[in-house]
This record gives C-alpha cells, sequence and structure tokens, in this order.
C-alpha cells in the first residue's frame, strides 16, 4: 500500500520546504527507503537547496500544446475567438493577422474544435522542466522548475505529478504557498496534508484559509506549528475550539534559522529536533495505517 | 501618480511587514492587496469596507444527469481529465479540475451541460488609518487570481487618480507565477523584499529574472539581514552586478512580529526602532526616484 502526503501551508515562508526535507529524511531512515520528495512549489523550487550532494538522473522539458492558426488556411471567421473563454486569440481580419497568445491559451483545444477550415494546428510551446534526482543519502527527489515568464504553474503540477514513484511506499508533494488552484493541484489527490503555520496573526489567518480549503476538498490534515515561541497564542485556541490535530511543535531559535540560511538543515540538526521529526513519523505512520 | 510593487519571490520574507510600516510614512497613497490568495495586509489596516463587489471570474460546467445519454463525447475532448463517470453511473465534471473552458458545453449532442460564473471571489474598497485599501477575498480552490489581483489593481489606480494620490503601493503576491506576473504589468516600480538564505537568494534571482522581462526598474531591500551575513554580502554584490539599488537592510527583530501581534507596524509599534529609520529612509529615497523618473 502506497501512501501520499503533502506539506503546504496558505502563507509563505512558514517553513515548508525545511519540514518537507527533514520528513523526507527521517522517515528514508525510520520508516521505508521507498520514499520520494516532489517539490510542487514550481515557481519557486528550493527543496534541492537543502542537500549538499546529489545526482542528477533525469531532465525533460514540459510543453504545453498552444495552436498555431495558418493564416493561409484562415478565413477569419471569428469562430475561434467565440470559443476562447480566456481571450488568448487575436484577429484581425482586415490585416488578415491571427495568433495565439500563450501565456494566455489553456490548451484547452476548443478553437481547433471551432474551426472549420483546418487552420489550426498545435505545437509545443514550453512551459518548464521536471527532473528527477537523488540525494546524497540515497532518497528519491523529484522538482518541477517553472520557465520563467510562464503562468502556467498549475499545469506543470499536473505534469510533475503524471511520473511520480509509483513503486514508493510513500510520496511527499511539498506545496506552493497560498489557496487557489496551484494547491489544489498538488493536493488533490493525496491521502493526508500536514500544514505548517507559524504563531503569528499572519500565519493564523492564512490557517484559517487553508484549513477552509481542507474541508471544502474533503481531506484530512493536522497542523505544525513551526516556530513555537514567537508570536502569541492564539493559534493552539483556534486548533483547540476547531478539534484540528496538532501534530508536533517546532521550537524558534535562531541558531536554527541560521542553519536554515545556509541551507545546513539536514546536516546540522540539533537533537531535539531531531527527536520531534521520529516522533512526527510515527505519528504520521500510525495516521496513514489507521 | 507612480505605481510600487513590493514582491519577494520567496514567501515569509516580510513583504507586508515592510509594505505596512511603509504605510505609516506614506501619507498621500492608495494601497492594494495584491496577494489576494492570502491576503495579510488588512490584518494591519484593520480597513472599514465601503465598496463590496463581487468578482464574477472563470466560467464552472455541470452535467444535467436527466439529459445526459453517457455518450462519454465530453469526457473524451476535456484536455483537463476534469470529467469522469460516477461509481454510480453518469458522467460527473470535477469542479476543481474544471477550467472553465466550455467546449464540454458547446460539443455536448444533447444540451445536457451548462455552466456557470463562479462567485466565491470578493474585492473591496475600504478606508483605514492609512488612507484607501483595495483589497480581495478568494474563495478557498478558485482560479484566476492573476485577473482578481488585476482588478485590484485597476480599481486602485482609478482612485488614486480621483484623490490626486501620489502613489499606489501594491503589497504583492510571492512566486514568480501568474499572480506575480498580474502584479508587474504596467508598474513603474518593483521593491524587492529578501532575506538572506539560500532559497530567498535562489529565488529573488528568479523574481529578477522576470522583472527584467518587463523592464521595470528594480530597488532591493534586505530583510533580516543578519541571519546570514555572508549570503547578505553576496547579494549586495549581486544587486550592483544587475544594477539594482540597495535601499537598505535591517536585522532580524522579534518586534516586527509584537508588531503584527498588536495589529500595528513597526512604526506605531516603536517609533524610536532602528527598523523604522531605514524603512524611512527606503521610503523617502523611493519616492524622490519615482518622482523625479
Amino acid at each position: 500500500m502506497s501512501y501520499k502526503i503533502a506539506i503546504a501551508s496558505g502563507k509563505g515562508g512558514t517553513g515548508k520546504t525545511s519540514v518537507a526535507v527533514n520528513l523526507l529524511k527521517a522517515i528514508y531512515h525510520e520508516w521505508t527507503e521507498k520514499v520520494q520528495l516532489i517539490d510542487c512549489d514550481v515557481e519557486e523550487p528550493n527543496d534541492l537547496l537543502f542537500f549538499s550532494d546529489f545526482k542528477r538522473e533525469t531532465s525533460v522539458v514540459v510543453n504545453q500544446f498552444v495552436p498555431e492558426i495558418d493564416t493561409e488556411k484562415c478565413t477569419f471567421c471569428g469562430r475561434c475567438t467565440e470559443y476562447c473563454e480566456f481571450n488568448a486569440i487575436v484577429m484581425m481580419p482586415s490585416v488578415k493577422f491571427a495568433k495565439v497568445n500563450p501565456d494566455m491559451c489553456h490548451s484547452c483545444g476548443a478553437c481547433m474544435i471551432a474551426c472549420r477550415d483546418s487552420a489550426i494546428e498545435a505545437k509545443a510551446y514550453p512551459i518548464g522542466k521536471k527532473s528527477n534526482f537523488t540525494s546524497d543519502f540515497g532518497a528519491s527527489l523529484k522538482e518541477g522548475n517553472l520557465r520563467v515568464g510562464s503562468p502556467m504553474q498549475t499545469r506543470l503540477i499536473k505534469e510533475v505529478k503524471t511520473d511520480v514513484d509509483t513503486s514508493a511506499d510513500l510520496l511527499i508533494f511539498d506545496a506552493p504557498p497560498g489557496t487557489s488552484c496551484p494547491v489544489v493541484e498538488t493536493v488533490s489527490d493525496v491521502d493526508y496534508v500536514v500544514l505548517v503555520t507559524e504563531p503569528t496573526p499572519f500565519g493564523l489567518h492564512d490557517l484559517k484559509l487553508t484549513v477552509a480549503l481542507m474541508h471544502e476538498m474533503n481531506r484530512k490534515f493536522g497542523v505544525i506549528i513551526n516556530k513555537a515561541g514567537l508570536g502569541n497564542n492564539d493559534v493552539y485556541d483556534y486548533l483547540k475550539q476547531n478539534k484540528i490535530d496538532l501534530l508536533c511543535e517546532i521550537p524558534f531559535n535562531k541558531d536554527y534559522a541560521a542553519l536554515y540560511a545556509k541551507g545546513k538543515l539536514l546536516e546540522a540538526i540539533p537533537e531535539s529536533i531531531q527527536k520531534i521529526y521520529s516522533e512526527l513519523v510515527m505519528n504520521l505512520k500510525s495516521t496513514l495505517q489507521s | 501618480m507612480k505605481e510600487v510593487t513590493i514582491l519577494s519571490g520567496k514567501g515569509g520574507t516580510g513583504k507586508t511587514s515592510i509594505t505596512s510600516a511603509l504605510a505609516s510614512f506614506a501619507t498621500n497613497a492608495i494601497f492594494a492587496d495584491n496577494d489576494v490568495d492570502a491576503a495579510d495586509l488588512h490584518l494591519i489596516f484593520q480597513p472599514q469596507i465601503k465598496e463590496n463587489h463581487q468578482f464574477l471570474s472563470s466560467w464552472q460546467c455541470v452535467i444535467d444527469t436527466e439529459k445526459c445519454t453517457n455518450c462519454g463525447m465530453c469526457k473524451k475532448h476535456c484536455q483537463f481529465d476534469a470529467i469522469h463517470y460516477q461509481n454510480e453511473g453518469g458522467l460527473q465534471i470535477n469542479p476543481f479540475a474544471c477550467e472553465g473552458c466550455r467546449l464540454c458545453e458547446r460539443i455536448c449532442p444533447v444540451q445536457a451541460i451548462s455552466s456557470d460564473k463562479n462567485s466565491d471571489n470578493y474585492w473591496y474598497v475600504s478606508d483605514t488609518r492609512f488612507g484607501t485599501l483595495v483589497h480581495a477575498k478568494m474563495g478557498a480552490g478558485e482560479e484566476n487570481s492573476g485577473k482578481l489581483v488585476s482588478q485590484v489593481r485597476k480599481r486602485a489606480k482609478e482612485l488614486a487618480k480621483d484623490q490626486n494620490a501620489d502613489f499606489v503601493i501594491n503589497d504583492g503576491p510571492p512566486g514568480i507565477g501568474c499572480a506575480a506576473i498580474a502584479s508587474i504589468t504596467g508598474t513603474d516600480a518593483v521593491v524587492l523584499v529578501t532575506e538572506p538564505s539560500k532559497s530567498g537568494f535562489h529565488d529573488a534571482i528568479r523574481l529578477i529574472d522576470l522583472v527584467k522581462t518587463f523592464q521595470v526598474p528594480m530597488y532591493a531591500f534586505i530583510n533580516k539581514y543578519d541571519i546570514n551575513e555572508q549570503i547578505s554580502t553576496q547579494m549586495e554584490h549581486f544587486f550592483k552586478k544587475e544594477g539594482i539599488q540597495l535601499m537598505g537592510k535591517i536585522p532580524f527583530d522579534e518586534e516586527m512580529v509584537h508588531a503584527v501581534v498588536n495589529g500595528k507596524t513597526i512604526v506605531e509599534y516603536n517609533n524610536n526602532s532602528p527598523i523604522a529609520e531605514q524603512v524611512e529612509k527606503l521610503w523617502i529615497e523611493l519616492s524622490e526616484k519615482e518622482e523625479e523618473v
């Protein structure tokens, strides 16, 4: 039986990546070596930065298929522009101009169905790449990396998720911040979501938005309070009142923040924090297997 | 009137804290929260809502199971894998996967599919102690955050014109995707608020590459510079090489968190804070720079 979990947060900078890479290491050593971490924060993928030594296995360009209009065949009837709900087609019949803007096109194929003159053909247009890596300690990593300038992050996440390691016992998806479509895509098929928050008003406000999303999507979830000790206690009251599982607390520590800054999270984890992750692994294992 | 957008690439570097601190100095400005996904600026601004608008974004298609003949034509043509057979029979559209292209509605041979505009997104114009704030609230899991950002900015600019404001200040979203792109298009300047961590630096570089394609002038401000002074120095060199002026740097200070907990800007919380002084310097330089352009 393989399990899928996602690490998400709402607010950015609460510690998703830090939790994801530490959890990967703890799971690899204490539960199963057949685990893969998939970085779905394709706008700003950071998981790899925390592995001092990794090997790139494969890397492929991900394309979106964008229709191209052949102005020789086009009769400028305008049917494709009526079908396009994304206003991605610019057509000026007077100067025989017709073009699809790839950064607005959703590749839905409606214009190709609309065209009666066989003037539209799909052409590949790069939106980013997906790569596989092996970490220094042997764990498998996957990353989606959005081409700078492309607004197609959700589509890239979908593509990245199509070829994860299906033989793995456990897949960990590191989600992007926010609560909109890229997050929905990342958590859409997971068994459990780990929400990482910080005990500040911003952290709590965005946690509430993310909890609403989890309810709407019918996902099981629990919360990690990172940077505990910074801010106030409102998040604890909120979790208690709403009967939400508190998975663990990771204390705020300026030295630990400095380690994070250097990308040295995995080499020099204080023993107290290592223990927290070990307990988290046991906790997640029993939650998933129940 | 000039429009300035605060961005970071990486989340959690302090965009909202710095934007609110700027509000304590910018006396003739309109503010716009462009992080519509996880908007937080209102927690400091404590707005009195004056205008409340529903934002109709993408279409959402539904299948009328009474009319549907289960031919599967819609499923075959859907590029988003949003249409599936149910265990109990019949086809259904997954609202989270549907992108609202309406192709299924157009090709259904028995007209069993209809669509409606999604309506769980709202945007507001509010009065605050810093002046007018335009902000938004997105429904959970909604699409089109980019379009909502454009709407918020459009209204902020109209109001700036009406009120004769000198500036529109946008508190931007994290990342470099559609929401970030929507907050950069057509703005007069970008202020990069960053932190000296490996990921902060990596993400800042991607943002700089994105902003370059729009040919918008960019300034940098380093938050928590003392969490890693080495990376901080590397960043400073990098900005110099890229022609990005460093407008200041501030240390990690728990007072920033205390200010947020109290619903205040750092300037209101402690007027004598050295951070307040740095942000004031940022504001003076930024406003002088932009006014002379």
